[in-house]
C-alpha cells in the first residue's frame, strides 16, 4: 500500500467530477458519493499508516544491509569534505541517482551516503531508501526511509520535473488526520447544510478539497506542493464564498485568496531558489538531504526559508498576514472546521516540517536562541489570543484561537521542537474541529453565531453539545494529564525552554508561550460563559431549542473522545506511569529518521518532560480561567473600565480594530492600488502613451497633407498619387475613408520598401 | 499516409482555407447555411490534416524540420517556398487549427452586425491561411508575406463587424502593425545582403535554416543590434509589448467576439513566435544585448497591464488588458534565452490562447444577452445563467495561473527560468524581474477575481432582475467544451507540450547555450 498511496487523492478527485456530473440527480444530491469516497480514503489512509508502523517496527530494509549502511554513513560523515564534493559531482549529473541501484560496496560509499537510492523497479517507479542513522550519543537506531514513488511530470530544458508520492510517518499522519476530519465533516454536513441552495456543489468542493489536500501532503516534490497548496486555496475560496449572493461573503473569499497570493510570491520564490540550490531539482528528499549535508550555501538556505516563511504567514494565518482567516468564517461552519482550522491552514506548518533541514540550517535553529520563525510564531500566538477577547462572534473567537494555536506550532518548529509541533498539529486538528463543529451545532437552529446577542444558557437545551464543547475547550486550554492539548502544548513549552544553542533555550518563546496560554484559558472561559451560562438572550430565548440529531452529535462525540485520548500516543517518559513500549510512540512513528531529516544533526534534540513546565502551565490555566471565572460568573473586577479609563479604552480599540491591519490592507493597499494607482496608470496609458501614438498619427497625416498640397500637387505629377494619399492616410482616414484600403495597404508596403532601401544602403556600405 | 503528409501536409493545412474561400465566393449570398457548412468543413479538414501530422510527427527528433518541402519560388532573389514543422511550431499550428472550427461553430447563430455570413466566413478563412502559413514558413520572405496576409482580414473583421468605435480601432491596429512590419522588412533585407557579403559568396538567402546556422557571425556588434531592433519592433508591436500595446485594448474591445478570440488565441503569438523562430536564432549575440531590455519591458508589462485591468469598467476591455500582462510572462520566458524559459513561453502562448480565447467567448455571450459589458450594470451571472457563470469562474481561475490548469505552466516555469538566465545575462537583474513577475501574480488574481465578483457573484441589478437570460446554447457547449478540456488536460499533464517543444528549443538555442 505504501507505494500505491497515489490512489488516495485520486478517489476524491474522481468523486468531485462525479458529483458535479450526476450529483443533482441522486436522491441525496451527491453527498453519498462524497461520503463513500472519503470513507474509502480513510480506510486506505489507515492502511497506509499501519503499513508505515509495521515498516518502522520491522525495521525494513533487512538487517544485514541496514548495519552495513549505518557503518557507511559514519564513514561518510568522518570524511565530510569528500562527501560534499562527491555530492556535488553527482548532483551535477542530472537526476541520475534516481532509478539507479547504488551498490553498497566500499568503492562508492560516498555516493551511497549522499544519495542512497534503491531502485526497485522501472524508470517510473522506485523506492528511495534513505539510510540508517546512529542517534546522538552513539545509540544505534534503525532508520526507516521514506517510500518514494514518482514519475516524470515533464521535461524542460534538461530538467526532469517529477511528480509522485512520498510516504513516511509525517505524510501518513496527515493522511489519517485529513481523511478522518473530512469524513466527520461530511457526515456532519449532511444535516447541517441540508436544504442548502447549493448542496451538491458544496459536497463537490469538499471532495475537491480533500483530493487537493491529500495530493499536497503526499508530495514528493516541491512543485507538487505548490500545486496542492494553491488548489486547496481555490477550494477555500469557493467554500468561503459559498453563499456568494451576499457581498460580504464574496469579499471574504476574495480577501482570503488575495492574501494567500501575497504569501504565494514567497512560496514561488523560495521553491525556485531551492530548485537551483539543489542543482535543478524539485525533489524533496534531494533538497533536504543536500541542506543536511551542507551542500547548499547557508545564505541561500536563509533567503529560501525567509521567502517560504511569507507563504507560511499567509496560509497558516501568522501575524501579519493572518487577517483573512477570521473573515473566512463567512463560509459554512463545517468548512471552517475542516479547512480553516484542522487541515488547510496547517499546510504551512506541514511545509516547514517537510522541508525542515532547509529551515533548520537556514535559520540556525539548533544553535541559536532566537530566529525569525520562532519570533513569528511567538508573536502570533499572543497577538492572536488577545484579539479573541474582543470578539462577540463565537466562530471568530475560535478563528483567532486557531491563529494563536498555529502560532504555537510555528514557534515549536522555530525552536527546534519538530515533533512537538506535529503532535500539536495532530491534537489541535481534533479538538479544534470539535469546537468548530460544536459552534455549528449551537447555531444550527438560531442561525446566529453572536454569543452576546443570541446565545446564553445553552447548556440546558443542548447538553451533548455542551459536554463535547467543554471537552474541546479543556483540550484547547491544556488541562493537565487528561487532555490531548496538555501533552502537545507542554512539549512545545519544554522544547522552547530546553532546545537551542548553549542550553539556554528560547527565552522569548517560552515567555510568549506562557502568556498565550493564560490568554487562551481566559478567552475560552469567557466564551463558555457567554454561550452556555447566564440567561438565554436574543434568538436562543425566542426559539424552542433542542439538541441536534445524531449526524451532528455523533461526530462531536467522536472528536471529543479524540480530544482526550489523542494525547496518550506521545506520553513522555518520566511523566506518568505508562508502558515503555508506548512511550513517545508518536515520536518514533512520525519523526523521520532518514537522511532527509535533521535527526543526525548533533544540534537537533528532543525536549524531555519537565515537571515544572507542567506545573507552570497548570498555573496559567488557573490564572487565566480563574480570572475569567471571577470576572464573568462572580462579577468581580473593574467592569466597565474600558469606558472610564483612557488607556484601557485605547487598548480595547486597538484590539477591536485588529491592530489596524485590515484598514491598512483593504483601504490603503488594496484600495490604493485599485483606485488611484490603477487610475493613474490608465490615465498615463490613455493620455501619454496613446496620446503619443495618436500624435504621431496626426502628424503623419498633417505632413502628408502638406506634402500633397505643396510638393506632390505643386511639383510632381500623379504618378505617385497612391503613395501621397497613403501618407495622408494615417490620421485623416481614421475618420473619413472607407474605400481604398487595399491601395493604402499596398502603398505602405511601398513606403516600407523605400525606407528599407535607404537603410540597407547605409548598413551594407 | 506518411508520404502524402510529408510532401503535402503543411501546404494543405495552409492553403485548404483558401480553397474553401474560393468555394465560398461562388456561393450566393442568400445561401447562408451552405456558407456555414463550407466554412466548417474547410476548417475541420485543416484540423484533420493537422491532427494527422500530429500522429505522424516524430517526437524523438522534434528539433528537425519535419514534413519539409523546399521548392523554388522567386528565383531572382533566391526566395524559396520552404516549409516545415518542428517542435516549436507544432503546438502553435495545432492551436490555430484547433481554434478555427470552434470559432465557426460559435458563429453559427452569433453573427455580428452587419450579419453577412459569407463575407465574415471568407475573412476567417483567409485569416487561417495567413496564420498557419506563418507557422510553417521557413523562409523569411515567405514568412513576411503570410505575416502581412493576416493583417487584412483582421482589419476588415474589426472595421466592418466591430463595435461603435470600430474605425479608429481597426486603423490603429492596421497602421501600428504595418509600422512594425516596415522595420522587419528592413531587417530581413539587411540579413539577406549581409549573408551574401559574409558567407554566401554574393548570394543572399532568406532561408531560416541557413541564416540560423550562420547566426550573424562576423557582424559588427552594432549592426546585429540594429537588425535585431527591426525584428524587435515588428514582433514587439504584435505581441504586444509595453509600450507598443495601445492598439490592443482598442482592437479587442471593438472586434467581434470571434475576432477577439482569434486575435488573442493566435495573432498575438505571431509576435512571440517571431522572436523565438527568427530574431533569436538569427542573431543570438544581439539577442543577449536585447534580453535585459525585453525582460524589463516584459515585467513592466506584467504590472502595468494589471494596473490597466484594475482601472477598467468594461469587462471585455479588462480581458484585453490582461493579455498585455500575460504576454509579459511569455516575453520574460523568452528574455531568459534559456530552454526552460522558451519552453515555458511556448506553453504560455498555447495556454493564453485557450484561456483568453475562452474568456472572450464568454464576454461575447454576456454582451449578446445583456447588451452591455459595463461591470457596474452586470452581476449575478451565476444566478441568471449558472453554467456560463461557472465557466467564467473556471476561466478566471485558469487565467490567474491556478496550478492544475494550463495557465500555471506558462507562468511558473518562466519565473523559474528568470532565476537563472542564459550565460552572459545578469543574474541580479533577472532575479529582480522574477520577483516582480511573481508579484504580478497577485495583481492578476486581483483584477480577475474582482471581475468575477462584479460579473458573476451577487444578485442581478434591477435592470436585469426580471429579464430572461438564456444560459448556454448548444453551439456554445460544442464550441467551448474542447477549450475547457484542453485547459484541464494541459494543466494536469504539461508534458504534452513540453515534450514537443523541448528538443526544438534546445536546438534553436544552441548558439547561446553552447551545446
Amino acid at each position: 500500500m505504501l507505494t500505491h498511496a497515489w490512489i488516495i487523492p485520486l478517489i476524491p478527485a474522481i468523486s468531485f467530477v462525479l458529483i458535479l456530473a450526476i450529483g443533482k440527480k441522486l436522491p441525496r444530491g451527491g453527498s453519498e458519493i462524497g461520503i463513500a469516497s472519503v470513507a474509502i480514503c480513510f480506510v486506505l489512509a489507515l492502511t497506509v499508516a499501519f503499513g508505515w508502523v509495521s515498516r518502522v517496527n520491522d525495521g525494513t530494509p533487512p538487517e544485514g544491509r541496514q548495519s552495513s549502511q549505518s557503518y557507511l554513513i559514519t564513514e561518510g560523515h568522518e570524511t565530510r569534505p569528500v562527501t560534499e564534493a562527491d555530492a556535488e559531482a553527482e548532483n551535477g549529473t542530472d537526476a541520475a541517482a534516481h532509478g539507479t541501484e547504488a551498490e553498497a560496496t566500499s568503492t562508492d560509499h560516498e555516493a551511497e551516503a549522499t544519495e542512497s537510492t534503491e531502485a526497485t523497479a522501472t524508470e517510473d517507479e522506485h523506492g528511495t531508501e534513505t539510510s540508517a542513522e546512529g542517534e546522538e550519543g552513539g545509540e544505534e537506531h534503525h532508520a526507516t526511509s521514506a517510500v518514494v514513488r514518482d514519475m516524470t511530470w515533464f521535461d524542460s530544458g534538461g530538467f526532469d520535473i517529477r511528480v509522485g508520492t512520498m510516504v513516511d510517518g509525517l505524510s501518513s499522519l496527515m493522511l489519517v488526520v485529513v481523511t478522518l476530519i473530512s469524513l466527520l465533516v461530511h457526515v456532519f454536513s449532511t444535516d447541517y447544510v441540508a436544504g442548502d441552495r447549493r448542496y451538491t456543489h458544496y459536497f463537490a468542493f469538499l471532495s475537491l478539497f480533500t483530493a487537493s489536500m491529500l495530493f499536497f501532503v503526499l508530495s514528493s516534490s516541491t512543485i507538487q506542493m505548490i500545486v496542492g497548496w494553491e488548489l486547496v486555496g481555490l477550494c477555500s475560496f469557493a467554500l468561503i464564498g459559498h453563499w456568494w449572493e451576499e457581498k460580504p461573503n464574496s469579499d471574504a473569499a476574495l480577501k482570503a485568496f488575495l492574501t494567500n497570493r501575497v504569501g504565494d510570491v514567497g512560496l514561488l520564490c523560495g521553491m525556485i531558489i531551492l530548485f537551483f540550490a539543489a542543482n535543478g531539482s524539485f525533489d524533496i528528499v534531494r533538497i533536504t538531504e543536500m541542506a543536511n549535508e551542507g551542500a547548499i550555501r547557508h545564505s541561500l538556505l536563509l533567503i529560501a526559508s525567509l521567502s517560504l516563511m511569507t507563504a507560511v504567514m499567509s496560509k497558516s494565518g501568522q501575524f501579519v498576514l493572518h487577517t483573512w482567516l477570521p473573515d473566512a468564517m463567512a463560509g459554512p461552519t463545517p468548512v471552517s472546521a475542516l479547512i480553516h482550522a484542522a487541515t488547510m491552514v496547517v499546510a504551512g506548518i506541514y511545509m516547514v516540517a517537510r522541508l525542515y533541514p532547509v529551515f533548520f540550517e537556514g535559520l540556525s535553529i539548533g544553535t541559536g536562541n532566537i530566529n525569525a520563525l520562532a519570533i513569528m510564531g511567538s508573536v502570533t500566538l499572543l497577538f492572536g489570543a488577545l484579539l479573541a477577547f474582543v470578539q462577540s462572534d463565537i466562530k471568530k473567537v475560535l478563528a483567532y484561537s486557531t491563529i494563536s494555536q498555529l502560532g504555537y506550532m510555528v514557534m515549536a518548529l522555530g525552536v527546534g521542537a519538530w515533533t512537538a509541533a506535529i503532535f500539536h498539529l495532530f491534537t489541535h486538528a481534533i479538538f479544534k474541529a470539535c469546537l468548530f463543529l460544536g459552534s455549528g451545532s449551537l447555531a444550527h437552529h438560531i442561525h446566529s453565531f453572536d454569543m452576546k446577542k443570541d446565545m446564553g444558557g445553552m447548556r440546558k437545551v443542548m447538553p451533548k453539545t455542551y459536554a463535547t464543547f467543554l471537552i474541546g475547550t479543556a483540550a484547547l486550554m491544556g488541562v493537565p494529564l487528561v487532555t490531548a492539548g496538555f501533552w502537545s502544548k507542554d512539549e512545545i513549552l519544554a522544547g522552547a525552554h530546553m532546545l537551542g544553542g548553549g542550553g539556554d533555550g528560547y527565552p522569548f518563546a517560552i515567555v510568549m508561550g506562557l502568556l498565550g496560554a493564560i490568554c487562551t484559558c481566559a478567552y475560552m472561559t469567557r466564551a463558555i460563559w457567554y454561550v452556555f451560562f447566564g440567561e438565554p438572550r436574543g434568538k436562543s430565548a425566542e426559539m424552542e431549542l433542542h439538541e441536534n440529531g445524531p449526524r451532528i452529535v455523533v461526530p462531536l462525540m467522536i472528536l471529543a473522545f479524540g480530544s482526550i485520548v489523542a494525547g496518550f500516543v506521545n506520553i513522555p517518559d518520566g511523566s506518568i506511569p505508562w508502558p515503555a513500549k508506548w512511550q513517545l510512540w508518536f515520536e518514533h512513528m512520525v519523526e523521520p529518521t532518514g537522511t532527509y531529516f535533521v535527526a543526525t544533526n548533533p544540534d537537533f534534540g528532543h525536549p524531555s518532560f519537565l515537571p515544572w513546565v507542567a506545573v507552570v502551565s497548570f498555573g496559567a490555566i488557573v490564572v487565566g480561567a480563574g480570572a475569567a471565572y471571577l470576572w464573568y460568573w462572580k462579577g468581580l473586577g473593574p467592569h466597565g473600565i474600558t469606558e472610564r479609563n483612557r488607556f484601557a479604552r485605547a487598548g480595547y480599540v486597538v484590539l477591536e480594530k485588529k491592530y489596524g491591519l485590515d484598514i491598512l490592507y483593504t483601504d490603503w493597499i488594496a484600495g490604493g492600488v485599485k483606485g488611484p494607482i490603477a487610475r493613474a496608470a490608465y490615465w498615463i496609458n490613455q493620455n501619454v502613451i496613446d496620446g503619443l501614438v495618436n500624435l504621431v498619427g496626426r502628424t503623419a497625416a498633417k505632413t502628408g497633407q502638406w506634402v500633397y498640397r505643396y510638393v506632390d500637387q505643386g511639383a510632381i505629377d500623379g504618378a505617385v498619387n497612391g503613395s501621397g494619399a497613403t501618407a495622408s492616410g494615417a490620421g485623416e482616414v481614421l475618420r473619413k475613408t472607407q474605400t481604398g484600403k487595399v491601395q493604402t495597404y499596398g502603398s505602405y508596403l511601398f513606403v516600407g520598401a523605400a525606407l528599407l532601401a535607404a537603410v540597407i544602403v547605409v548598413i551594407a556600405s | 499516409m506518411k508520404d502524402l503528409l510529408n510532401s503535402w501536409g503543411p501546404t494543405a493545412a495552409t492553403f485548404l482555407p483558401l480553397v474553401g474561400m474560393l468555394v465560398l465566393l461562388a456561393i450566393p449570398k442568400t445561401e447562408e447555411t451552405l456558407a456555414k457548412v463550407v466554412a466548417l468543413v474547410t476548417t475541420t479538414s485543416v484540423f484533420v490534416v493537422v491532427v494527422a501530422m500530429l500522429f505522424e510527427f516524430d517526437y524523438d527528433s522534434t528539433g528537425t524540420m519535419q514534413f519539409a518541402l523546399d521548392k523554388s519560388w522567386i528565383e531572382a532573389i533566391n526566395a524559396r517556398y520552404t516549409i516545415g514543422i518542428d517542435g516549436m511550431s507544432l503546438p502553435l499550428i495545432v492551436l490555430t487549427a484547433f481554434v478555427m472550427p470552434f470559432v465557426v461553430i460559435y458563429s453559427w447563430d452569433h453573427f455580428p452586425e452587419p450579419k453577412n455570413p459569407k463575407v465574415f466566413l471568407t475573412l476567417l478563412l483567409i485569416l487561417e491561411t495567413g496564420m498557419v502559413g506563418c507557422f510553417v514558413a521557413q523562409d523569411l520572405l515567405l514568412f513576411f508575406v503570410f505575416f502581412e496576409v493576416v493583417l487584412l482580414p483582421m482589419f476588415f473583421l474589426i472595421g466592418v463587424f466591430g463595435g461603435d468605435d470600430r474605425k479608429y480601432a481597426s486603423f490603429k491596429f492596421f497602421l501600428y502593425t504595418v509600422f512594425g512590419s516596415a522595420f522587419m522588412i528592413v531587417s530581413i533585407l539587411a540579413v539577406y545582403f549581409l549573408y551574401a557579403q559574409n558567407v554566401g559568396d554574393g548570394t543572399g538567402t532568406f532561408s531560416l535554416a541557413a541564416l540560423s546556422a550562420w547566426g550573424g557571425e562576423g557582424l559588427a556588434k552594432n549592426t546585429g543590434i540594429l537588425i535585431f531592433g527591426g525584428f524587435f519592433l515588428a514582433f514587439g508591436v504584435k505581441v504586444p509589448m509595453f509600450p507598443f500595446h495601445t492598439w490592443l485594448p482598442d482592437a479587442h474591445t471593438q472586434a467581434p467576439t470571434q475576432g477577439s478570440v482569434i486575435l488573442a488565441a493566435v495573432l498575438l503569438k505571431l509576435g512571440t513566435y517571431g522572436f523565438i523562430r527568427i530574431a533569436i536564432p538569427l542573431l543570438p549575440e544581439a539577442a543577449k544585448w536585447w534580453a535585459p531590455i525585453i525582460g524589463l519591458l516584459a515585467v513592466i508589462g506584467i504590472i502595468y497591464g494589471a494596473l490597466g485591468c484594475l482601472a477598467q469598467t468594461d469587462m471585455k476591455r479588462l480581458i484585453a488588458f490582461s493579455s498585455v500582462a500575460h504576454m509579459g510572462y511569455v516575453m520574460l520566458g523568452i528574455a531568459t534565452l534559456t530552454p526552460l524559459g522558451i519552453n515555458a513561453a511556448i506553453f504560455g502562448m498555447v495556454a493564453h490562447g485557450l484561456i483568453t480565447g475562452m474568456l472572450f467567448f464568454i464576454a461575447g455571450s454576456v454582451k449578446d444577452r445583456f447588451h452591455t459589458l459595463d461591470m457596474s450594470r452586470l452581476g449575478g451571472l451565476l444566478l441568471k445563467a449558472p453554467h456560463m457563470g461557472w465557466l467564467l469562474g473556471f476561466s478566471v481561475m485558469a487565467s490567474l495561473g491556478l496550478p492544475g490548469l494550463a495557465g500555471f505552466w506558462g507562468e511558473f516555469p518562466a519565473l523559474l527560468a528568470a532565476y537563472s538566465p542564459a550565460e552572459g545575462l545578469s543574474e541580479p537583474v533577472f532575479r529582480t524581474f522574477m520577483v516582480i513577475g511573481a508579484i504580478g501574480t497577485i495583481f492578476a488574481a486581483g483584477y480577475l477575481l474582482w471581475m468575477l465578483q462584479r460579473v458573476a457573484f451577487g444578485r442581478p441589478t434591477e435592470e436585469f432582475e426580471d429579464e430572461h437570460i438564456h444560459d448556454m446554447h448548444l453551439t456554445d457547449y460544442i464550441a467551448w467544451a474542447p477549450f475547457i478540456v484542453m485547459i484541464v488536460v494541459l494543466g494536469v499533464y504539461p508534458q504534452l507540450i513540453f515534450k514537443i517543444t523541448d528538443g526544438a528549443v534546445v536546438q534553436s538555442l544552441a548558439a547561446i547555450t553552447g551545446n
